[in-house]
């Protein structure tokens, strides 16, 4: 099962796409299946260092102890007679036992991505996504839906000022359509 | 024939207008969305779970089971025309499918793929007739420790085979069962790990983790990367494949749909890894196995079949055990239980129309996914160029404004929002959530009855060992928790492993062997 690499890597075809902030060369077109795995395999984003798995593995370590002490604070019971805090004691030591694992022998693992300039991105959408949520109650989602579909067109897709504008509106309208005239759900909405 | 009689009765649940109408639209959503880059089946049927809340519960599986098999084939679209699998099951069509198109034959691979999908689904359900039934009655006898012992297995099977390190998988495995615990203790009312949110007293519901982690997740994770874009691709013409090719192809089409049925059943198997072997299965077979690669058309019938076959026969498991063989089928779940269905070994005698309706969907999903793939091939061409720019927006607001629509609640927005932060790091850092979202599922399952079967016990775990089923299940468990360690010693001894393999393989032994002492 030597592919399975491609297929992780292929899964939604993005993958596949040369990613980072390398230019997407056209690259010659590989020929047999070996060629196209080892080239999605070279298409996916630089792989993490030890820091970065190092980093995941305490983040998992700290919830694992926090759902431990939380547990052990709630009652553990005996086997016969268990308090509500057994089964979760039970799942965080899994967890942190996996954690430590993972922290020492687990270091060189090359499965983590590393963070590159591309990872803005998803940082600005997160924003403008949490934006939207704390707006949405106090001005209604049109506004903030508008503004998401401009910022993500244009400043994180690239589109033209044109095309951004005009699928902005039109999705904003199609989903006040659809929500609130047709449906007729409640969702917070200013007009 | 009294057997058969729900089943007839099952289709005239089918031909109601209403569940012919969802079946449509759920099977051109999938095709859709199999098509278009970005999401994968997982993530689509999580964005569109809340659609599923207003309608009946036979009504809302149909339509989720129609997304499921038709993104199954749209995802072979985009590996034929573009060599861009568009999700995991498909990317060995690639191979073959793709140097079809280059010589001019991409109608002949779609055609062929669309043939065999519904020749191995059809095949499949013809078998998840017969064999549903059978589980569902052996597993009737099952009590709680059975069931412990079936959903350990079941997920420690989805987090070994699942493509990525396996101590990650199992430490999201295990982030799923805590946040199962998070809410109310079913067996003493006591509030766990609320912080005093009253919001959280009730639990947390499964569909913003799903809509978070398989939806806002990918499509945040989505947007990280520069989607080249899509080249026109080739012309597509003369869809029907020839009777000469169909005669070729029609070996690899009936072992992909026995490979693909089985595989599909096992807990952890499912479409890709029914691809992957019919692939595997169709070279080594083959007279001439260095035709694979350069456009042999059995290297796309035989693995398009079998995920097919295997996409339908991974509902057994979920229909007539309620343990979800792999994280799509932990949506369906998740999305019965929202229903106030719970699937089980009852299910097939206490709902019959339920049960024998979704089944016999299929074949209409099938036969719909036949006659609507080979002429709207040229649609779905077109569709391909719709940038996945313009695309990002829209599935985030569909997902948020959909999150709002289940408790018109803003809590539970902020929920997907956060599972969707949860979710992108996930996949940064290379963590599964296939097996988080199935434990989450799983969890309370595996909790109740693995503290009701203590109290027969009397607190005593060696019990699971007294009972033949449960036995026989748990030394499976341990079997393969301690595969990977037994293979890596013996790699070790020859020399052969580097450092890091063992390193990733002898992980998931030492998780396993914890949860085994847990237990």
């Amino acid at each position: 099962m030597e592919t399975t690499p491609a297929v992780s890597a292929g899964r939604d075809g993005s993958t596949a796409v040369t990613p980072g902030g390398d230019a997407p060369n056209e690259l010659p077109e590989a020929l047999t299946p070996e060629q196209l795995a080892a080239q999605w395999e070279e298409e996916k984003p630089p792989a993490a260092g030890p820091l970065a798995n190092a980093a995941s593995s305490l983040v998992v370590l700290g919830v694992g102890i926090g759902a431990l002490v939380l547990s052990v604070a709630m009652g553990l019971g005996t086997l016969s007679a268990p308090q509500p805090g057994l089964w979760p004691f039970m799942a965080s030591c899994v967890m942190v036992a996996l954690g430590l694992f993972q922290l020492i022998l687990g270091r060189h693992n090359r499965d983590a991505e590393k963070f590159t300039r591309m990872s803005f991105a998803p940082l600005i959408g997160l924003a403008t996504l949490a934006t939207m949520v704390a707006l949405m109650p106090l001005i209604g989602f049109e506004i903030p839906a508008l503004v998401l579909c401009v910022i993500w067109m244009k400043f994180l897709g690239g589109e033209t000022w044109r095309s951004t504008i005009l699928v902005s509106v039109l999705v904003v309208v199609a989903f006040y359509a659809i929500f609130i005239l047709a449906l007729g759900t409640s969702i917070p909405h200013l007009f | 024939m009294d057997f058969l009689n729900p089943v007839i009765n099952g289709f005239s649940v089918v031909l109601e207008p209403m569940n012919l109408l969802y079946c449509l639209v759920g099977v051109v959503i999938g095709m859709l969305i199999g098509v278009l880059p970005g999401l994968g089946p997982a993530a689509t049927i999580a964005i569109l779970l809340p659609l599923t809340y207003g309608v009946e519960p036979v009504t809302a599986i149909i339509m989720l089971a129609g997304i499921f098999y038709g993104a199954q084939y749209g995802g072979t679209i985009t590996s034929v025309l573009l060599r861009l699998p568009g999700e995991a099951s498909s990317v060995v069509t690639v191979f073959d499918g793709y140097q079809m198109a280059r010589q001019g034959k991409a109608g002949t691979a779609l055609g062929l793929a669309a043939i065999g999908s519904f020749i191995g689904g059809t095949a499949a359900i013809i078998g998840l007739t017969f064999l549903a039934p059978l589980v569902a009655g052996f597993a009737l006898d099952f009590g709680p420790p059975e069931y412990s012992a079936l959903a350990m297995l079941g997920i420690l099977l989805v987090a070994t085979i699942s493509g990525g390190s396996k101590a990650k998988a199992l430490i999201a495995a295990s982030v799923g069962l805590l946040l199962a615990t998070v809410g109310r203790d079913i067996f003493t009312g006591e509030s766990r790990f609320t912080f005093g949110s009253i919001q959280l007293a009730d639990g947390i519901d499964f569909v913003p983790i799903a809509m978070g982690i398989f939806g806002l997740g990918e499509i945040l994770y989505n947007l990280e990367e520069r989607h080249r874009a899509a080249k026109a691709p080739s012309k597509v013409s003369n869809v029907w494949p020839s009777k000469a090719e169909l005669k070729h192809a029609s070996g690899a089409i009936g072992r992909g749909s026995v490979l693909g049925f089985f595989l599909g059943i096992l807990p952890g198997g499912g479409a890709t890894i029914a691809s992957m072997a019919s692939y595997a299965m169709e070279k080594k077979r083959a007279k001439q196995p260095e035709r694979f690669g350069k456009g042999a058309p059995e290297g796309v019938a035989g693995p398009e079949t079998a995920n097919n076959a295997a996409a339908t026969s991974s509902f057994i498991p979920l229909l007539t055990l309620g343990i979800p063989a792999n994280a799509t089928m932990a949506l369906m779940f998740g999305a019965l239980l929202i229903q106030g269905v719970t699937p089980g070994p009852q299910l097939v005698e206490q709902e019959p129309e339920l049960f024998w309706g979704v089944v016999n969907s299929m074949y209409i999903g099938n036969i719909l996914l036949l006659i609507m793939s080979l002429p709207l091939v040229g649609i779905f061409v077109r569709i391909l160029r719709v940038r996945a720019a313009i695309l990002a927006p829209i599935t985030a607001l569909i997902t948020l404004l959909g999150a709002y629509t289940i408790n018109n609640s803003m809590f539970d927005v902020t929920l997907v929002v956060v599972f969707g932060v949860v979710g992108y790091l996930m996949k940064k850092f290379g963590f599964e959530p296939g097996p988080l979202v199935l434990a989450f599922v799983l969890g309370e399952l595996l909790e109740s009855s693995l503290r009701r079967s203590l109290l027969v016990f009397d607190g005593d775990p060696t019990g699971f060992f007294t009972r033949p089923i449960s036995a026989t299940l748990l030394a499976v468990f341990v079997l393969v928790a301690l595969m990977p360690g037994i293979r890596s010693a013996m790699a070790k001894r020859k020399g052969t492993t580097a450092a890091s393999a063992s390193a990733g393989d002898g992980t998931n032994n030492d998780g396993a062997n914890n949860i085994k002492e847990k237990v």
